[in-house]
């Protein structure tokens, strides 16, 4: 295996510490590995400008690549291009699926529009009913909403498009 | 970044600008935390705060690199008096009820939303990037601010009527937010700055929109409008916020946590 790619396996021990099931790669928020003479570089993006996480993805970063023996790492953050949660992998949708959060389908028109009206309509994470209604835009983190299922009575959580 | 000296004082006045706005309205947004009305408002606005703060952290933190003094963006928000933050009065207006606070951020929200749009095609790379970032953001606490604005107007006798007297008392300080001066025309002969003025249109048919589907009426372009926060003039209640946020940082300096 190519020392990048041994790189960014190691980086798959650091999770999201909100969405404990998935970790950095999958969620898209590792954007490079650089190999220069001197140093290690990785390039990481947030999620939400004002993820509370990001600081201690950084640690965890710092932490792991020093266990795993990797000297004089570089974590650096950029903007551009914004994340998106069409960054997250097939596998981190099932993963998110099975943790009781519905997934985020690909980001359409209606994402994009700040008046859509009508709610979106959302896929119950457990019994995949249609049948669903937001509660609220806001959840208990940033990359949250609100919903709940009116066929299986459950509150549900929804990870948001953007 | 290679600047002359009056782009790169220009442009840190800009960003002030940009940074001061959200801090202080993220700063306003967080006193309802613990004090919502429901819990998923408290939940909304407390993550709205959290947005606003971050996306000051961005403007001020490039702000403090295009000085080149070496100020970070804590050094920004905590060190600097009433006189030096630039941010619109609008968001320093105290929260008053809900209501209030959701035509105050429905009326910002708006502006940002277009402010943010057009500042994605800014020359300076990293400011663009900053705005991109926003923009996603912005959307989302648009859409909640305008639906509460709908549901408010349109609801009760009584709900209708506080958000009513919200937006007559508010309305005076909406002209601010599209007046341009030296400092914005000389960045936006750069392609760096976004015109403020060129905002205007398009707000006044967003809000109209909202404001008249919400079975609100429209204050009238009459009546006084007050200028002058991008130039340091503020109304009485900027001190005071920046006391209540600055007092801790200043009174214990090497304070961690
Ligand atoms: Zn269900």
């Amino acid at each position: 295996m190519k020392k990048e790619e041994q790189i960014i396996q190691a980086l798959r021990q650091v999770k999201d510490p909100e969405v404990p099931v998935l970790d950095i790669v999958e969620m898209g928020i590792v954007r490079g590995v650089e190999i220069t003479e001197s140093q290690i570089i990785i390039t990481i993006t947030p999620t939400y400008t004002g993820c509370p996480a990001m600081r201690v993805i950084e640690e965890e970063i710092n932490q792991v690549l020093k266990t795993e023996g990797y000297e004089n790492v570089e974590v650096k953050t950029v903007l551009f291009p914004a994340w998106t949660t069409d960054w997250l992998t097939e596998e981190a949708r099932l993963k998110l699926k099975a943790y009781g959060i519905a997934p985020p389908e690909k980001v359409n028109e209606v994402d994009l529009n700040p008046f859509n009206w009508e709610e979106k309509k959302v896929a119950c994470p457990f019994c995949e009913s249609m049948n669903t209604s937001l509660t609220s835009q806001f959840g208990s983190t940033a990359c949250k909403a609100l919903y709940y299922c009116n066929n299986c009575q459950q509150p549900f959580e929804h990870f948001k498009c953007i | 970044m290679k600047l002359d000296k009056q782009t790169q004082s220009d442009l840190f006045d800009y960003l002030l600008r940009l940074g001061d706005d959200r801090l202080i309205l993220g700063h306003r947004v967080s006193e309802w935390c613990g004090h919502g009305p429901i819990l998923e408002e408290d939940i909304a606005l407390s993550n709205i705060a959290l947005d606003l703060i971050g996306q000051s952290i961005n403007f001020l933190s490039l702000a403090g690199k295009v000085e080149g003094q070496g100020r970070t963006e804590d050094d920004l928000a905590y060190h600097r008096d009433a006189l030096d933050f630039k941010n619109l009065m609008l968001v320093e207006q105290p929260n008053g009820d809900f209501g209030f606070t959701m035509v105050r951020q429905f009326l910002f929200d708006a502006y940002s939303l277009l402010l943010m749009e057009a500042l994605q095609a800014s020359e300076l790379k990293e400011l663009a990037a900053i705005a991109g970032k926003a923009l996603k953001e912005v959307r989302y606490h648009l859409r909640h601010s305008s639906q509460w604005v709908l549901r408010l107007g349109d609801g009760t006798e009584e709900s209708h009527r506080r958000v009513q007297n919200a937006l007559d008392d508010l309305w005076m300080y909406t002209r601010e937010m599209f007046e341009s001066d030296e400092v914005e025309q000389r960045l936006v002969q750069k392609g760096i700055a976004v015109d403020s003025t060129s905002l205007k249109s398009g707000w006044e048919s967003m809000v109209f929109q909202i404001l008249k589907q919400a079975t609100l009426e429209i204050p009238g372009e009459q009546g006084y409008y007050s200028s002058g926060s991008r130039q340091g003039i503020h109304t009485e209640h900027l001190g005071y916020i920046l006391a209540d946020m600055q007092f801790l940082p200043r009174a214990y300096p090497d304070a961690k946590w």
